[in-house]
């Protein structure tokens, strides 16, 4: 068990060396750092002197391990474009997201594992099948053409719901959240769907796969032939044993929740950290680019390590091997 | 000539494939949609009733001209009129030309890169194998469409601003080429590591052929099945994944819209109630999305042997 956790921290600590160095390779060599900060009238003097105190003659190794030590303290210099340090553009703007994903995350989950297990429990029936052609539309359409066709009858021609922004939100310290109005909660739920959507179909096959698969074994006709009743078999025994590749791949998929953002704040204007790097990226602003992609690749290797810890912790079989 | 051919047509006409696709109606309607897709795209000048880029024969006049069929409609434009006077019809079918292009190219791009990188990593196992899955393992790691966008922001970067305009469309083709080799090289990696055992190869190498004729000639064809079908799929993810980036403003320049950016062009006309712009250009999206998927998803049971 320790020597297994040990070997995936070395493993996490190589992903994240790797995109670092992909980071920091894109701020160095795309375009000339100091040509994006300074204006056109800097003399050449001012910018050796720049370039001298951010240390960019120094050898590669050094300048690495520098900008590998000051990602570390989450500081990744300043954006080119607005002038402000790169570690709070991330800070404000990552509330919104956080919150968006959660949310999506949620609705995802608790509608998706529900009708995965009714549409493997009743094969046939017609909500089944419903369901199912459904999600093959959810999977086909792009998610920022859901999100315009909410916008176009929500937005537009019921005007029900705001189309775009946050509402209004509340600070709390360095916090801001819109859970606590309402006008945060009515923008909140279109961009949630939309992100949603797509999670949620792909949930719903996958636990429907599983549990089709788990309900085909030994052991549930063996309980079948010992005359549990049906409820049982299906939600004690079945679920228990659908459930542990479920976890693996939700976890997995929570990580590109918050990398799909990016196309729903594009299009709901919602202001969180993938619109801000959606604008950096056409703006060609290199830091903010290499600190989101920091950001997120920190993010999914966390949630990688949590869910194989979890692995252990559901599966017993894991357990016993490696005693 | 035709004797060479005449039988090969037979062949096709009686192969499993060809049976199994005329007893599937969902196969049948999705690749009859397909061609006729395929053919307006390819013939659009030909066959589109307006030439949307040609702007002498666009009439301020004509702007936002509702569908045909809707009030204010004109016989002359089918599905309406955007801002600039332009057929939304033959926009679309212009657009899907670029969509498909863009699809095709960064499918075929990454299928070349994919079963390349894993024909070599299956059959040279050793180090030259974990170098490649462990790049390919870092990579899956993030979503496709992360990977397309920052390609396209480093290019972004490298590249001089009006060169990158000529150059949108090739950068989008390498960005999402880039993004989709993984599924490849593994599933190729994997049947190529059975394959390589089997007693053909072996047979191969003992009589002295050169590690690379096996592999072109006798590894390759063996693991081909699987490639198909996921190049198929692929080719519906990457018109999304391209409408996608050129929706989010880093794909294809406006002047020569895909079906993303006409979507995206039509997004700022929304709320101004001129819903045409954006809502057939994001049909024809899904219409093509659709009937890929499908087609994908019949292959695959057709190919798959555990399903016969």
């Amino acid at each position: 068990m320790l020597s297994f956790i040990a070997q995936r921290l070395i493993q996490s600590v190589l992903v994240m060396l790797t995109v670092a160095l992909i980071a920091f390779s894109m701020f160095r060599y795309v375009g000339d750092p100091i040509a994006s900060m300074v204006g056109q009238d800097t003399t050449p003097e001012q910018r050796a002197q720049l370039r001298e105190q951010l240390g960019l003659d120094d050898p590669f190794v050094v300048q690495f391990a520098r900008f590998v030590g000051n990602a570390a303290k989450g500081d990744f210099g300043i954006s080119y474009r607005q002038r402000r340090p790169v570690s709070e553009l991330l800070e404000e703007r990552m509330p919104a997201t956080l919150e968006l994903s959660f949310v999506s995350a949620v609705m995802a989950l608790a509608l998706g594992i529900p009708m995965g297990i009714y549409t493997a429990l009743k094969r046939h029936g017609i909500l089944s099948k419903t369901f199912m052609a459904v999600s093959l539309a959810g999977i086909s359409l792009p998610t920022f053409l859901i999100g315009i066709l909410l916008i176009l009858v929500f937005g537009v021609q019921l005007r029900w719901l705001p189309s775009f922004g946050r509402g209004d939100v509340v600070s709390l310290g360095w916090w801001t959240t819109g859970f606590l109005t309402k006008s945060g909660w009515l923008a909140l739920i279109m961009p949630a769907i939309t992100l949603a959507l797509f999670q949620m179909t792909l949930i719903m096959r996958l636990v429907r796969a599983e549990m089709l698969e788990v309900l085909r074994a030994d052991f549930i006709k063996f309980a079948r032939a010992r005359g549990l009743p049906e409820r049982l078999i299906n939600f004690r025994h079945a679920l228990k044993n659908t459930m542990v590749p479920v976890i693996t791949i939700t976890g997995l998929q929570l990580g590109s929740i918050i990398a799909f953002a990016i196309i729903t704040e594009t299009v709901f204007q919602w202001p969180g950290m993938g619109l801000l790097f959606i604008q950096a990226i056409s703006m060609v602003d290199i830091p903010v680019m290499a600190a989101y992609l920091v950001l997120i690749a920190f993010m999914f290797v966390v949630i990688n390590l949590v869910v194989d810890l979890l692995y252990f912790a559901v599966d017993p079989r894991l357990r016993v091997q490696s005693k | 000539m035709i004797a060479r051919i005449a039988p090969m047509f037979a062949r096709a006409a009686d192969s499993d494939l060809w049976h199994s696709f005329k007893r599937s109606p969902g196969a049948i309607i999705a690749a009859i949609v397909t061609l006729i897709i395929l053919l307006g795209a390819l013939f659009a000048p030909v066959v589109a009733p307006h030439n949307p880029f040609d702007l002498a024969s666009l009439s301020i006049m004509d702007a936002n001209t509702p569908p045909a069929w809707e009030e204010g409609g004109s016989p002359d434009f089918l599905l309406g009129t955007d801002v600039q006077g332009r057929d939304i019809l033959s926009a679309v079918m212009y657009g899907s030309r670029v969509s498909l292009l863009v699809g095709f190219a960064s499918v075929l791009f990454s299928m070349v890169l994919g079963v390349t990188l894993g024909l070599i990593s299956g059959y040279a196992g050793g180090r030259i194998d974990s170098f490649i899955m462990r790049i390919a393992d870092v990579q899956l790691s993030f979503p496709a469409i992360l990977v397309a966008l920052l390609i396209d922001g480093v290019a972004r970067g490298l590249l001089p601003r009006d060169m990158h305009d000529q150059l949108a469309l090739y950068v989008l083709i390498f960005a999402i080429g880039i993004s989709g080799w993984v599924q490849y090289a593994r599933t190729v990696r994997g049947s190529t590591l059975v394959e390589r055992s089997k007693e053909y190869v072996q047979a191969a190498r003992v009589t002295g052929v050169a590690p690379l004729r096996i592999m072109l000639r006798h590894v390759l064809p063996n693991v081909l099945g699987p490639v198909m079908v996921l190049a198929t799929i692929q080719v519906a993810t990457a018109i999304i994944t391209e409408a996608t980036l050129s929706f989010l403003g880093v794909g294809v320049p406006p002047t020569s819209p895909s079906l993303g950016t006409l979507i995206s062009i039509g997004n700022q006309y929304l709320f101004s109630g001129e819903w045409w712009i954006t809502v057939f250009p994001g049909a024809m999206l899904v219409l093509i999305a659709l009937s890929v998927n499908l087609l994908g998803d019949w292959l695959r049971d057709a190919l798959n042997p555990r399903l016969r």
